[in-house]
């Protein structure tokens, strides 16, 4: 998967947190490679890494207590590792941004909008304050809000346009890659459609490649070309879009899958997978999984999985996929 | 036909604020039958919650009518309303913040017993909250954990644990599984469930998430700033959804199969503000059938099919 037209590349990244003597590994051997224009959804529990990881490509982990380990974690070829503080804030927000999970608190309260898009195309751009403010309004409008509004404060307005201004924001400076955490986790149903709708748009219009991080299947089936599924730290299932859904090969993935209530089917049960994940703190040897998992052998406590290839689109971490007859329930039925 | 549980009529909730009167809840009205679940939906703010809070009397209803077992609740009083308490229990959305953090699991589950002197000896008391830990799946081990040692699932299942102290014969689950993981929210959906066929429970399932009520509910009601837009039964609304806003609602859920290429009606504009709301449909500003006689009077719930309610001036249009 490594490419020249990757504009991400992250190679065995692992992150780890050192507190009060206790080490929690919350990434570990983490390889993403994305390439413009394509959108990835990175999806899993909580506390799976997922926003570590995309905090790691950012270098926005506090070390202390934070502990970065990697190959490589490129950004549009900046080794994002290396960069010294002032060259990284040059990074940040011009070729790669973050949209936050929680729009209410990630907006300033004591400035207005426009003010804190208008900021971020100052820091970035060599353009007067008038230029800026004019590009600051124009952002607006493209996310849907009018240009009049731009001189209200955050609590002026409500929860799916405070996350619009935060996409006008981190869209301001036509960034090669946005990362956005659960972007529409606090919102309601039909606000999160305006959202997402908007944020295929934006893509298409500027070619952006976007990390989606999500615990929504449904949104990842709607707006990522490949998905990643993480389960303690590590993915344990990567693939294009088609391959995760129509012929998955994990069985955490299976797992997430029969959770969900499904409006198309009312019958039966859910089947919730049982127990939970292992603390991060004490990651149980061999496969993470295997406790919950109901194809698990002896064997599966023993060994760190490796990463299989399934074919070209798609790989898994499974003890048990080489095994000649081994598959999981949901492939069968397919 | 069995016999209501819970009747609603015309239930009003107002409350002040310095711009003028905020309508909550206006003109509700709906029935839940014995061991029957109702889901009600909506976005935030559109007054599930309030809705829920004025029929268990924890906040106090403008105007209108809760009859439970065919008493109005609305007007007791004091021990009565201490006894019906028993009847009916709330399960909060958050579990991170309904919990007392300075109680043990075992005292915030025996409190109610306490509070209600159920049970009276020491012994009698522990034994009732081990078997209601046993009921909801939490290990006896944890009996005298405190809420944040706990995660997000088992909170909630002390959540339910706390309601279920009482033999309740019905429950308001107000978003019980929103703050949780999927393959956690499918655990305590089946939880919740399992007690329903084992207790004969009645639920009042307050959600945002269309997913997760039609999973669960017998009849679906679709609330629109503080209004009942339509209502049926939870088939009959997904199959054949009326109201446009139902419509708009239900394309807009993300689904996870890569083959399901559903058109989304992507809603325009913003939601008229709740407070003083004129005479007009209030869902006209977002509405692509709304015409003048939409923003000059507000329709009424009218029974389309049998069981099948909608508000909708042009229920009919917006079929074709």
């Amino acid at each position: 998967m490594e490419n020249k037209n990757n504009v991400l590349n992250i190679e065995n990244l692992s992150v780890e947190f050192h507190v009060d003597g206790e080490i929690a590994k919350s990434v570990t051997d983490v390889n993403i490679h994305l390439a413009e224009g394509t959108t990835l959804g990175l999806v899993g529990e909580t506390g799976a890494g997922k926003t570590t990881t995309a905090l790691a490509a950012l270098n926005l982990i506090q070390c202390p207590p934070g502990v970065i380990k990697a190959d490589k974690v490129e950004v549009c070829g900046n080794d994002m590792l290396t960069l010294k503080q002032h060259e990284l804030e040059h990074v940040r927000g011009k070729d790669i941004s973050m949209i936050f999970q929680d729009p209410m608190t990630s907006l300033n309260p004591v400035f207005d909008v426009g003010t804190q898009i208008q900021e971020s195309i100052l820091l970035h751009e060599k353009l007067s304050k008038e230029e800026a403010w004019e590009k600051a309004m124009e952002m607006l409008e493209l996310v849907g809000i009018p240009r009049e509004r731009g001189h209200e404060y955050p609590h002026q307005f409500s929860g799916g346009m405070k996350q619009r201004v935060v996409i006008a924001i981190a869209l301001a400076c036509t960034p090669k890659i946005l990362i956005a955490d659960e972007p529409t986790t606090a919102l309601d149903v039909t606000i999160q459609a305006q959202v997402l709708e908007m944020m295929k748009d934006l893509r298409d219009k500027y070619g952006t490649a976007m990390i989606m991080i999500t615990h929504d299947l449904g949104i990842v089936a709607e707006s990522c070309d490949y998905v990643a599924v993480m389960y303690a730290g590590r993915i344990i299932e990567y693939g294009t879009l088609d391959e995760i859904f129509n012929n998955t090969r994990h069985p955490y993935t299976e797992g997430l899958f029969n959770s969900l209530p499904n409006i198309n089917n009312r019958v039966g049960k859910l089947k919730p997978i049982p127990g939970m994940m292992p603390d991060p703190r004490a990651i149980p040897e061999g496969c993470a999984f295997a406790d919950r998992c109901p194809y698990a052998t002896e064997n599966c406590t023993k060994k760190v999985p490796e990463t299989l290839k399934v074919n070209d689109d798609h790989t898994v971490a499974c003890s048990r996929y080489n095994e000649p007859d081994f598959m999981i329930e949901r492939s069968k039925a397919k | 036909m069995s016999e209501a549980l819970l009747e609603v009529k015309n239930l009003q909730k107002y409350f002040s604020t310095p711009c003028g009167m905020l309508h909550a809840v206006d003109n509700v009205s709906f029935t839940i039958e014995k061991g029957k679940t109702l889901g009600v939906v909506g976005e935030s703010g559109c007054g599930k919650t309030t809705c829920g809070r004025t029929i268990l009397r924890l906040t106090e209803p403008t105007g209108g009518q809760v009859l439970f077992e065919g008493k109005d609740v609305s007007k007791f009083k004091g021990r009565e309303l201490a006894h019906l308490r028993r009847d009916m229990q709330i399960i909060f959305q958050d579990p991170f913040s309904s919990l007392d953090p300075r109680m043990s699991i075992s005292q915030i589950i025996a409190e109610p017993i306490k509070y209600n002197k159920l049970l009276h000896s020491k012994a009698d008391i522990d034994a009732r909250v081990l078997e209601l830990m046993d009921t909801v799946g939490l290990s006896r081990r944890m009996v005298n954990s405190y809420p944040h040692e706990l995660d997000g699932g088992r909170r909630q299942r002390v959540g339910i644990a706390r309601a279920l102290a009482l033999n309740p014969k019905f429950i308001v689950c107000d978003e019980p599984v929103s703050a949780l993981d999927v393959s956690i929210q499918a655990q305590i959906l089946n939880l919740l469930d399992e007690l329903q066929d084992d207790l004969g429970l009645t639920y009042m399932f307050i959600t945002h998430d269309l997913a997760v009520v039609n999973h669960f509910a017998d009849d679906i009601a679709v609330m629109y700033l503080g209004q009942l837009v339509e209502k049926a039964p939870a088939e009959e609304l997904f199959e054949n959804p009326l109201h446009p806003y139902t419509k708009a609602l239900l394309s807009a859920i993300p689904v996870p199969d890569t083959h399901a290429k559903n058109k989304r009606i992507v809603l325009k504009g913003e939601i008229t503000s709740p407070i003083n709301p004129g005479n007009e449909c209030r869902f006209a500003k977002r509405c692509l059938y709304a015409d003048e006689c939409c923003h000059s009077s507000s329709p009424e719930l009218v029974e389309v099919k049998p069981g099948h309610f909608v508000a909708c001036h042009h229920c009919g249009i917006a079929n074709e």
